[in-house]
């Protein structure tokens, strides 16, 4: 009895925080840097979604430039970007998490968070995309088909998603073993979901340009590239918001990862050369479609975009960085995910660039095609990037900077209990 | 053995002002006929090419009735009577088409430098569209082979469209769902008519519609022969489509 009474008392005395106050006490008293950045951020995320509803509104074929000869825009591309940094993101989290690596560790937890971040983004500008996205809701269950690359995708996906957020739930409740299994779910559905998008392109018979199997391959590869960079980048940006020095693990893990990145370029610089060299051989499509890109309307964004800021520059970068300088890193890593993005773009968009009938020699098709985004879908994109700003900015309070302890080389339980006992001492303080 | 030996400083010169211009038109046109391959227009033509398995694999005829068109590519003069009477029978909007005809123009040919080559869905054996869908908001139906569409089941993500070789297909804003030829299935064959309405309109005889797999029909005759020359568009796409071209 006695001891309850001073536990009560201890209780009025210094008022126990509430899982809100924790919360508020996080987002509270930050800098005024942090705040911009965070209102620029979700301002232009919300300006995306506005302007997607708008395109719903007065009709996709109003706001936006596809057209029927080349269906798939920007915002294929983008997603496409989104889901492949996703992927990428989740399996640089698995060598830590899945399959204990311990040099991986300190970052694998923020990389578990943002690979659902780049996915919800992608999941953000695919339903602007798609016309009905509500009947996919219905008729992807009870009508599948299960020959479609594009069915296995989204349900991949999807499954991939709801691993991704179980892992990170696990994690926060400090349930490392269960954890790694729901990641390992995360890497084999994530993968497979991959593949598949890959596919999508890959097994359509009609387009030589993507036609094979090529691209699921390509797709993996490319996953893991964007995967190193962008958690190389978010850490060092997640340091800097956070104003903290990057400690002797994170600095390991950093060098390791930049050392996968490396070889991640050099892999996609030799997809990239025999894709180009079988690439003169062979149906005239795709020989088109392969010189707009080499040496046409595409060949600034291929050879100044993908090979120079996306492989080439970050490549002598990183290895000048000796995994060790973290600004070069920084560089590098930014340079890259801008480069990546127009891979992605170019890889969509100059698919299509040649018309079906181009090899009739008929009048209607005699030029290659032209797209290019409109202010509707470039809106839209942009909303993808602040979503995927806002959520890395709020993410890096809320789950206080995905701090992970030394002593197990995982994650510490920042669960809501133990957050509260943490919050307290400052409180008292 | 000995090789004969030529003295090439003997033989006669063929140039350019020692053939006849009947001559060389003879020699063009046997050309044409024998390879079929039209001024680079990649257009595999060979000898009644369904019997190699663009129509039918082995099975002979996967469907009963197994709709098909042929065109008479030379027929056509461009007056896209086809194109309105479709528009109108299939409430095709402004914006959209099912059917269209494109022009090749030949600067460089003898006598005749423009031809007009309709197209349409050539609702494939083996359809990219249908395997892409991931709802089966298209399918190719187990009847007649024609693919069709369930408007209700399309989410709209264009798959379809980006994967047919043809161009055959366009988003339709009133259906909310992608629209194609569907050989005028919905409009006049379920209600009993024999034709689709760009055959029938057609004044030149271009469309030739029927069963395929009816040796009685038409069409199957004018498949079925040696003599005639039969292609189909973009063979190499593997779709295997059924809307056969020839010329006569």
């Amino acid at each position: 009895m006695a001891e309850n009474l001073t536990k009560t008392e201890a209780a009025t005395e210094v008022a126990v925080p509430t899982r809100w106050d924790i919360l508020v006490n996080r987002l509270t008293g930050l800098s005024k840097t942090y705040y911009l950045l965070l209102g620029l951020c979700s301002f232009i995320a919300m300006i995306g979604i506005a302007a997607g509803l708008h395109a719903m509104y007065i009709g996709y074929n109003h706001a936006y430039n596809v057209s029927r000869e080349i269906p798939w825009g920007i915002l294929i591309s983008t997603y496409v970007f989104f889901v492949v940094t996703s992927t990428g993101l989740c399996l640089v989290s698995s060598i830590g998490h899945v399959f204990g690596v311990k040099d991986f560790m300190p970052i694998a937890k923020r990389a578990v968070f943002l690979s659902i971040v780049t996915i919800v983004a992608g999941f953000t500008v695919i339903f602007f995309e798609i016309e009905n996205p509500f009947r996919m809701a219905i008729y992807n269950i009870i009508s599948p088909n299960f020959y479609s690359n594009i069915w296995w995708m989204g349900t991949l996906y999807g499954a991939y998603l709801f691993f991704m957020i179980l892992e990170f739930i696990l994690l926060q409740i400090e349930k490392h073993k269960l954890a790694s299994y729901a990641g390992f779910m995360g890497v084999v559905s994530g993968i497979a979901a991959h593949s598949n998008l890959g596919a999508v392109f890959g097994m359509l018979h009609g387009r030589e340009f993507w036609y094979g199997p090529y691209m699921p391959i390509y797709f993996i590869a490319s996953a893991m590239m964007s995967g190193c960079a962008t958690i190389l980048f978010f850490t060092y940006m997640a340091h800097k918001i956070n104003n903290e020095h990057i400690d002797k693990m994170v600095a390991k893990a950093l060098e390791v990862t930049t050392r996968v990145g490396i070889l991640t370029i050099c892999i996609i610089m030799f997809f990239t050369i025999w894709k180009v060299l079988t690439g003169f051989v062979g149906a005239e499509g795709k020989r088109e479609a392969l010189m707009v890109l080499l040496a046409g309307k595409y060949s600034f964004n291929f050879w100044f975009l993908e090979v120079g800021i996306g492989m080439l520059i970050p490549l002598i970068l990183y290895i000048l960085s000796k995994g060790k300088n973290m600004k070069l890193i920084f560089i590098g890593s930014a340079l890259m995910i801008f480069g990546i993005f127009f891979m992605r773009y170019d890889l969509v968009v100059v698919g299509q660039i040649v018309p079906v009938y181009y090899e009739l020699g008929v009048a209607e098709y005699e030029t290659l095609l032209s797209y290019s985004p409109s202010i509707h879908e470039i809106l839209v994109v942009l909303g993808g990037l602040g979503i995927v700003a806002t959520t890395f900015l709020l993410g890096e309070k809320i789950f206080n900077a995905h701090r992970v302890e030394e002593h197990e080389h995982v994650p510490v339980s920042i669960s809501f209990e133990t957050m509260g006992m943490a919050d307290t001492k400052i409180l008292k303080e | 053995m000995m090789q004969k030996k030529f003295d090439f400083d003997k033989l006669e010169i063929e140039l350019p002002d020692s053939i006849s211009k009947i001559e060389r038109r003879k020699f063009l046109k046997m050309g044409f006929a024998i390879t079929g391959l039209l001024l680079g227009g990649k257009i595999l033509s060979l000898t009644s090419v369904v019997d190699k398995g663009y129509a039918f694999q082995k099975e002979k005829y996967p469907y009963k009735p197994h709709y098909s068109m042929l065109i008479y590519q030379n027929r056509c003069i461009d007056c896209e009577l086809c194109m309105e009477a479709c528009s109108k029978t299939n409430q095709v909007p402004s914006y959209g088409y099912r059917t269209t005809i494109l022009q090749r123009k030949m600067p460089q040919a003898i006598d005749q430098q423009i031809e007009f080559i309709p197209v349409l869905c050539n609702q494939c054996n083996r359809p990219p569209c249908v395997t892409g869908c991931p709802t089966r908001a298209t399918y190719k139906d187990k009847r007649n082979g024609i693919v069709m569409m369930i408007n209700k089941k399309c989410i709209g993500c264009k798959t379809c469209m980006t994967a047919c070789p043809y161009n055959a297909r366009y988003y339709n804003e009133e259906k909310h769902a992608v629209d194609k030829c569907d050989f005028c299935y919905g409009s006049r064959l379920s209600k009993g008519l024999t034709t689709t309405a760009c055959a029938e309109v057609c004044p030149a005889g271009v469309r030739i519609f029927g069963d395929l797999s009816d040796p009685n029909s038409e069409i199957f005759r004018m498949v079925h022969q040696l003599e005639r020359t039969i292609w189909v568009l973009r063979p190499e796409s593997g779709a295997a489509p059924n809307v056969f071209y020839t010329r006569g």
